[in-house]
């Protein structure tokens, strides 16, 4: 198997809409230097879903430090935020 | 090129999320072929120190893993050379003794349990076998976390029925030393027909004496994504269609199950030995195979057709599952226990599931019968004859076929049998009345069957 770029990450945020969740969440990542490449935003059967497209590179912690704090975030937000390396995507959805 | 697909990401989401696709379990196999020695105690030391040297991270590692995917990894544990062949040269062998010390690693390295309290007879017994079988009982009451499995017949070599008949004395035994616990240890036992020797799943998993000094072998499974996959389709979709979608289901559920075990094998510094697709439903709803049936278009798993809607699944899961890996190998296919699948336990109850229906599945499924309660006061013969049957489909159709049945000690039919956690509940099944003892008091083996002129 070939090594993807394993420093890549999504984020996943889906819930009612309000405003400042970009502002909030981007505020996190940046705060764990955590670099965002990518952003889709939708509307799917009346909820919010974000999904970012992240680089892990530059963080300073650990990643389950950074998934706490963004988990611990969600709860903040009343939002869902799903955190995920992105290989497993890229693996199950192409042959 | 799009850096990412949302449609994906929402999916696999929901796939965890809703419909319980899980890494069922990381099974680090280990061979224990130099843990040999004259002495018991030294056995078991060496034993259990492999097991701490190989396995301490094995949970650690595996968490990490859960957390950076955000996928569960349900159930880590050990698959061990059958201690039969490992301690059968020590003096007057204490295969208690070792099958405590196992238990003591287990816990220590914090896995859910360790199979490989195993032996393979089915073409006779050598001495220390016949002591092996004494001992099962007694080991698996005083564990808690050791499984224990026996081969019994190969299409090979036959049926050992000598083996099948204190086989069943060993279930008995060990259902009646855990009666006051609903005769769980019994639920820690199973025998096989061609057994597998990567097989991650328990009770059955061991290292077989043909597998390297250690490996990692994944078991991952998600019937509720088939089955709620199915329920999507237009219900006039003809079988073509359904195969395809199962094909497309099983592939993804393998790909991440492969990708999983290798970023574990690759921490924890072992090969990556094969992944198990297999369809392993639990308690919850949503996660059964007996709803697969359902969204299939039968009323109820048991309902004449359900043999096929069987064979058509666990020969799709096999296909989806071979593409998505190289290495796909253990039990691969559909599991139908009954504790442990909520549909299964509701057809049982309606009187939809028998255990004659449930035979003729294991014809067609990946292993065979499974999670079975019957009433405590079985005969010893009866339960022979039960395991002869199951061994006898194993044998003439070439595949595994195994029998973990608990006779449920001081329970009987309208009563059910509580296991907790993974192994769920079972409605206690009726069984033919019948007697079987004269045939399973012959003793002996059943010949090798021809492998030709088949019809």
């Amino acid at each position: 198997m070939n090594e993807v770029d394993t420093n890549q990450i999504i984020i996943t945020v889906t819930g009612k809409d309000k405003v400042g969740i970009v502002s909030a969440v981007s505020n996190a990542l940046a705060s764990n230097k955590v670099n965002i490449e990518d952003i889709k935003q939708t509307i799917m059967q009346d909820n919010f879903v974000m999904i970012m497209l992240c680089n892990i590179e530059k963080m300073e912690v650990s990643f389950k430090e950074f998934k706490d704090n963004i988990l611990k975030l969600s709860q903040e937000l009343g939002m869902e935020i799903w955190v995920q390396k992105k290989d497993i995507f890229d693996r199950m959805h192409t042959i | 090129m799009l850096n990412f697909n949302q449609q994906q990401i929402i999916e696999t989401i929901k796939m965890i999320k809703i419909h319980h696709l899980d890494i069922r379990t990381t099974t680090l196999s280990l061979s224990l072929r130099d843990c040999c020695s004259t002495d018991t105690k030294t056995t078991a030391n060496k034993i259990y120190d492999k097991i701490l040297k190989y396995a301490s991270n094995l949970v650690a590692f595996a968490d990490e893993i859960e957390n950076e995917y955000s996928i569960p990894i349900v159930n880590k544990r050990i698959a061990l050379t059958p201690i039969s062949l490992v301690a059968e040269s020590c003096e007057n062998v204490d295969y208690v003794y070792i099958a405590q010390m196992i238990d003591k690693a287990a816990k220590e390295v914090g896995v859910d349990f360790v199979g490989g309290f195993s032996a393979l007879v089915d073409k006779g017994f050598t001495k220390g076998d016949l002591r092996f079988f004494e001992q099962i009982p007694e080991a698996l009451a005083s564990t808690n976390k050791l499984c224990s499995s026996v081969n019994l017949g190969t299409s090979k070599a036959g049926v050992n029925m000598d083996a099948v008949l204190k086989t069943a004395e060993v279930i008995k035994k060990t259902a009646e030393l855990t009666k006051d616990n609903d005769s769980i240890g019994a639920a820690k036992f199973v025998c096989f027909c061609n057994a597998v020797t990567d097989n991650p799943f328990m009770a059955g998993a061991f290292c077989g004496v043909n597998e390297a000094e250690c490996a990692l072998n994944i078991g991952v499974s998600g019937p509720g994504v088939v089955s709620s996959a199915i329920e999507e389709l237009d219900k006039t979709a003809d079988f073509g269609e359904v195969a395809n979608l199962i094909k497309k289901m099983a592939f993804k559920i393998t790909t991440a199950g492969e990708l999983i075990g290798r970023k574990l094998a690759k921490k924890l510094d072992v090969p990556f030995g094969v992944i198990d697709l297999s369809l392993a439903p639990t308690p919850l709803r949503g996660d059964s195979v007996a709803e697969i049936f359902k969204a299939m278009g039968l009323e109820q798993a048991g309902a004449h057709g359900t043999t096929m809607a069987l064979a058509m699944l666990n020969d799709a899961v096999k296909k989806g599952g071979i593409m998505a890996s190289s290495y796909v190998g253990g039990l691969s296919g559909a599991f139908i226990p009954v504790s442990e699948d909520a549909g299964m336990i509701e057809a049982a109850n309606l009187g939809s599931l028998t255990i004659d229906k449930l035979e003729a599945m294991t014809s067609v499924c990946s292993v065979g019968l499974d999670m079975i309660a019957i009433p405590g006061d079985t005969p010893n013969s009866t339960i022979a004859g039960i395991i002869a049957d199951e061994m006898a489909i194993g044998m003439i159709n070439k595949k595994t076929t195994a029998v973990r049945i608990i006779p449920v000690i001081g329970k009987t039919i309208g009563q059910s049998a509580e296991f907790g956690g993974l192994l769920g509940s079972a409605p206690i099944m009726k069984v033919n009345p019948y007697s079987s003892e004269v045939f399973v008091n012959r003793g002996g083996r059943i010949p090798a069957p021809l492998h030709s002129l088949n019809n």
